[in-house]
């Protein structure tokens, strides 16, 4: 159920290249984005606010962590008062029904609980974390059965996790939400109508408004991992 | 393994989406087991529907927490990083749920010519299934109505368009019609996946098709 981890091993030598290029990134960045996610915009998506905004906002991470390491019930009340509503508006704009969508939303919720444990804060976002329940939990009501998850990459050494690839990770949804805001509405609705599930694979293909690189140059966690790792 | 074939941003995207016919999801999952760079183009784009959720939020009912808050039991126990107990198997864990172990436990079905298949149990919509084909030899000249996805497991395959080791995945759409040879030396195994039947030129495949189910 833990979705699409991405499990990289990263020797020490290329974690202390990576922390320096991190060090230049959050230079860069550290003005424009906050440390936490941007609020929200009922109802008026498209019309964005800046990620400026996103000072004094809750940090997802750590009730995350909270959840995981002390079973807090309170930080995860936090997180089902957050989460829980984009979850069903998002299976709702899937194509599922309010009913089942709430109940659904309810699972996901329990499953971040109880598989907190799997959570790894320098790998994904809480949001990004959550979309992948919420989209697994999809598949198995259509389905009435588990979809193909990939399997683990070789585990590395332990380590502790770097705080840089963390913080990295939990800005995610903020630059993307803040990238999401800044597209032209068409090319917004494309990405929204790939992940409601109403582009095939072709149809994807096939549409080239896509603003894939827009979306690309703003995660770099990933990409950057992955450079660091076969250097 | 270096990997020169990889998969494309719509398939990862529709993957990501949970948006692919089982068949083609098993693909990707596998592929991705095998190779860093599809691994983190995912991760990229589940981030994406992490963002696409955020914008989403219809209310929870009245009474929404409490249910959710009496819910909660003990969660699973921290187990330390252990090595997938799957790990030495010969098949990437994705494919092992699907035949229910490694290759020796493959359920083979002889098409002739040296050449096997095997079905594996996915949702309608798409077909995937594993290829044996022996060194050096052909799988007879077909094109695709729809897409096929081949994932080299074992050995590798040679088409009209370049060279398949393991790891690599051709993504063949309707234009390509293609003779897929196994390359000399080592019988190669795939996966592959399709969502329409595959068109092939000669007559004796196609009439074989119905029987084989390919």
């Amino acid at each position: 159920m833990s979705g699409g981890w991405i499990i990289f091993y990263c020797d020490p030598d290329a974690r202390g290249l990576r922390k320096r290029f991190m060090l230049l990134d959050l230079a860069l960045h550290a003005p424009i984005y906050g440390p936490i996610l941007p609020p929200m915009r009922v109802g008026r998506r498209g019309v964005g606010k800046s990620v400026t905004e996103a000072k004094g906002e809750v940090d997802f991470t750590a009730l995350m962590l909270a959840v995981r390491d002390r079973q807090d019930r309170a930080a995860f009340a936090a997180l089902f008062q957050h989460f829980a509503p984009r979850v069903k508006g998002f299976l709702m704009k899937s194509g599922t029904d309010a009913a089942l969508a709430e109940d659904c939303a309810q699972d996901v919720m329990a499953v971040l609980w109880q598989k907190a444990v799997q959570y790894d804060p320098a790998r994904a976002s809480v949001a990004t974390w959550v979309f992948t329940i919420a989209r697994n939990r999809r598949i198995d009501v259509a389905r009435k059965a588990r979809g193909p998850e990939p399997g683990a990459l070789d585990w590395g050494p332990e380590t502790e996790p770097d705080q840089a690839d963390i913080y990295e990770a939990g800005q995610e949804t903020a630059r993307l939400v803040a990238a999401m805001a800044d597209l032209p509405e068409k090319q917004r609705a494309l990405v929204q109508r790939a992940y409601f599930g109403e582009l095939s694979h072709s149809e994807i293909a096939a549409e080239t408004g896509l603003p894939l690189g827009t979306i690309k140059s703003r995660i770099r966690l990933a990409l950057d991992r992955l450079r660091q790792s076969m250097s | 393994m270096s990997i020169r074939h990889h998969l494309s941003d719509p398939l990862l995207i529709a993957y990501a989406a949970g948006n692919l016919p089982e068949a083609f999801g098993l693909v990707v999952a596998t592929h991705v087991s095998m190779c860093d760079a599809c691994r983190a183009q995912l991760a990229v784009f589940e981030a994406v529907g992490g963002a696409v959720m955020y914008g989403e939020a219809v209310a929870m009912a009245d009474g929404a927490l409490e249910a959710a808050m009496a819910r909660l039991g003990a969660p699973e126990a921290a187990k330390p990083l252990a090595r997938p107990k799957l790990k030495q198997n010969d098949l990437p864990a994705p494919l092992q749920d699907y035949v229910g172990g490694g290759l020796a436990a493959v359920k083979w079905r002889s098409l002739g010519m040296g050449v096997r298949q095997a079905i594996l149990p996915t949702a309608k919509g798409a077909t995937a299934r594993l290829l044996y084909i022996p060194a050096g030899q052909a799988v007879p000249d077909h094109g695709h109505r729809g897409t096929e996805l081949t994932l080299v497991l074992r050995g590798a395959f040679r088409d009209a368009t370049d060279r398949f080791g393991p790891g690599d995945v051709e993504i063949a759409t309707e234009e390509l019609e293609h003779t897929p040879v196994a390359e000399a030396g080592e019988a190669c195994i795939c996966l592959a996946a399709t969502d329409a039947p595959l068109r092939f030129s000669a007559l004796i495949p196609r009439l074989l098709q119905p029987l084989f189910r390919i």
